[in-house]
């Protein structure tokens, strides 16, 4: 989930967090009975669904794959709600404040291209060969070096990660609420893993997507009234000249995305077009959409290929939506949020905070629970806190139902006990799920006593995700690609993304030649190193091999393109017919970015 | 997951109405007393509307895909 938030924001979460209890200031909100009841009751629901679902879990395939039964509106809700996290509605809204709409490149370029790509080009490949898991598919495709390569560093990253989201949500509770740390792990923890380990998979989809449901109850409100007290787009974007011209906020360009792209100093983020485009557009959001078996595996759960194709389609129309409850927010933040006395509130950054503790000043990542606490009533309010936990419960599930299904099927299957009863591995998957949960929340205490982890554990997922992207594409359209091809394209790709980001870090100055430009930021830094990485993958399995001896063309059948006989569907009316859904998810896309050119 | 089992989307209609109507009676109650919440805009009583729509969703979906029905 966490995989497209730049570390610096997820650390800069952190450090607001952290702040703010060293200062041990008031939390933002104040809950009624109302709220609470509220919140009590979305945890009573996800239990019951837990346990529901229990009896419908019995056997591996309806444990790890929900059966194969998942509709298109279930597998797309859920493929799109594995990455809606908490953090990402608040951290994303920060940077909306700070960085005005180029935010939603994150959720346009760097999505919706990718998520058309996996269903209409690469979701009959996975779920023709009916492969388990993402690591399931290297191994059917480049052997079992590959797969282990590629398993051990998911299964071990996932939880990690899960820890990190799992203590940086704990945070934000504890400033915005003023809640225990060890009350929000524990609590949150203990419901996740006692509905995934129940009822596995399918458990974890139906509350990804009730998850979403309330996501969008409890959010959507505050961009509504939020417009109304702004005066619609055209007085938000009056309020906002207003302010420029007081001096009020920073100068910049906050509603348009690409006018301000043309080089590296003309825009806060200090990125280039061909940074977004080819970097966050191709190497980023391909890697994440289309190989991490987190929101993969979501699609793969899918009851025909027609749903597997249709699942990312539908999810991209409300990928393309979540800017409305994401970035609007920040954007609003900027002309309606008010101090006491009635003057207008500048967000800063944590630094900022940090050096002037007791001045009461609030940071960009609060944004968003600010705007809750501004037009929510009891009631309004607690719907709003549980849509925050109920993203980060979505995230956590997601994780720990592919943690789970990596553990038994790329893991334990094949390296430790490699024949036994399908209940053996049930029971595996099951208590794989409660270790996951286990292992995330030791990865929290960690982090908690030792936060720059945090950071470490960001630039650590980066490293697995491109050059993944690299070996998995040329297995996927080349015929000729060799299993050593695909082993050591994986193995000099990571290398290459570790060495860079290494570089980078011993010798700030070298961001000048990783991102090509002296001007470039942060920011650049992660998509350039993402577009070396997946070149010098694609390139290093071109070239092994072409050293070696191609598989026979039958092996591949199921797996590559070009050998591969797709099933044909039956037809359908035009509206069920995934090509005029894609045509219009191609029209809305480029319409949005058209529209905030 | 159809006529056999409980759909997800009765699951959500369940959880929508109950929600829908604990805020619609909140909003109702503000309404009535006057005593509004110290919120900005308190004076479109958005418990009141936003209440309304989820309890509304609420119960079609709760009612559309309850168990039991054949479709």
């Amino acid at each position: 989930m966490l995989g497209l938030i730049p570390a610096l924001m997820v650390a800069g979460l952190r450090n607001s967090a952290a702040t703010f209890l060293a200062l041990s200031s008031p939390s933002l909100a104040h809950l009624s009975p109302l709220d609470i009841a509220v919140i009590a009751i979305y945890f009573v629901m996800v239990i019951w669904i837990g346990f529901y679902l229990k009896g419908q879990a019995n056997t591996s395939e309806e444990f790890f794959m929900a059966g194969r039964e998942m509709t298109a509106w279930i597998a797309g809700l859920s493929f799109v709600s594995a990455n809606l996290g908490s953090l990402e509605l608040m951290g994303w809204a920060g940077s909306a404040y700070q960085y005005g709409i180029l935010a939603a490149h994150w959720y346009w370029i760097g999505a919706i291209p990718a998520m058309l790509f996996l269903g209409m080009v690469m979701m009959p490949f996975y779920y023709v060969c009916k492969t388990h898991s993402v690591p399931g598919y290297l191994k059917l495709r480049y052997g079992q070096g590959a797969s282990v390569v590629a398993a051990f560093s998911f299964a071990f990253m996932t939880v990690l990660m899960s820890g990190v989201n799992m203590f940086a949500m704990a945070e934000v509770m504890k400033v915005v609420l003023g809640w225990d740390l060890n009350f929000s792990i524990i609590v949150s923890s203990l419901a996740v893993a006692a509905y995934v380990a129940l009822g596995g998979l399918r458990s974890a989809i139906f509350n990804e997507v009730l998850q979403f449901v309330l996501i969008w109850g409890g959010a959507l409100l505050v961009p509504i009234l939020g417009l109304i007290e702004a005066g619609g787009w055209t007085g938000l974007k009056a309020k906002i000249a207003h302010n420029i011209a007081n001096g009020a906020i920073p100068a910049g360009d906050y509603t348009h995305m690409w006018r301000s792209m043309g080089h590296f100093s003309d825009n806060p983020m200090g990125i280039h077009w061909t940074g977004i485009v080819f970097g966050l557009g191709f190497a980023i959001s391909f890697g994440y959409w289309t190989t991490d078996f987190l929101v993969v595996q979501r699609v793969l759960a899918a009851n025909s290929l027609r749903s597997a194709r249709m699942a990312p389609v539908i999810g991209s129309f409300f990928k393309m939506a979540v800017p409305f409850i994401v970035i609007l927010p920040g954007l609003l933040g900027l002309v309606v949020l008010q101090n006491a006395d009635g003057s207008l509130m500048k967000l800063v950054g944590e630094n900022v905070v940090a050096a002037h503790p007791g001045a009461g000043l609030h940071s960009y990542n609060e944004v968003q629970p600010l705007m809750l606490v501004r037009y929510c009533s009891p009631g309004l309010l607690g719907l709003g806190i549980t849509a925050l936990i109920a993203g980060f419960m979505s995230g956590m599930a997601g994780n720990v139902s592919a943690f789970s299904a990596v553990w038994t099927y790329d893991i334990y299957q094949p390296l430790i006990v490699k024949k036994a009863r399908d209940e053996h591995y049930v029971a595996v998957g099951r208590w794989a799920t409660i270790l996951g949960v286990v292992i995330s929340i030791g990865a929290a205490y960690l982090v908690m006593n030792a936060k720059g982890i945090m950071d470490y554990v960001q630039a650590l997922f980066s490293f697995f995700i491109s050059p993944l992207l690299g070996a998995v594409l040329m297995g996927m359209f080349w015929k000729r690609a060799t299993k050593a091809g695909g082993f050591w394209g994986l193995l000099m790709g990571t290398l290459t993304s570790i060495g860079l980001w290494a570089w980078v870090k011993i010798d700030p100055s070298a961001l000048r030649y990783v991102a090509i430009s002296p001007d470039a930021k942060d920011m650049a830094e992660n998509m350039y190193r993402a577009l070396w990485s997946v070149s010098v993958s694609v390139i290093v399995v071109f070239v092994v091999s072409m050293f070696g001896k191609a598989r026979p063309i039958e092996e591949l059948d199921g797996l590559v393109y070009g050998a591969t006989k797709i099933p044909v569907e039956e037809p359908v009316p035009l509206y069920k017919n995934e090509y005029f859904w894609l045509v219009i998810a191609i029209i809305g896309f480029l319409g949005l970015n058209i529209m905030f050119w | 997951m159809h006529s056999s089992s409980i759909s997800i989307w009765f699951f959500i209609g369940v959880l929508l109405t109950i929600y829908g109507a604990m805020i619609f009676g909140y909003g109702l109650f503000e309404l009535i007393t006057g005593h509004t919440a110290n919120v900005i805009l308190a004076n479109l009583h958005a418990p009141v509307w936003w209440g309304a729509i989820m309890l509304a969703l609420g119960l079609f979906y709760g009612l559309r895909f309850r168990p039991g029905r054949n479709d």
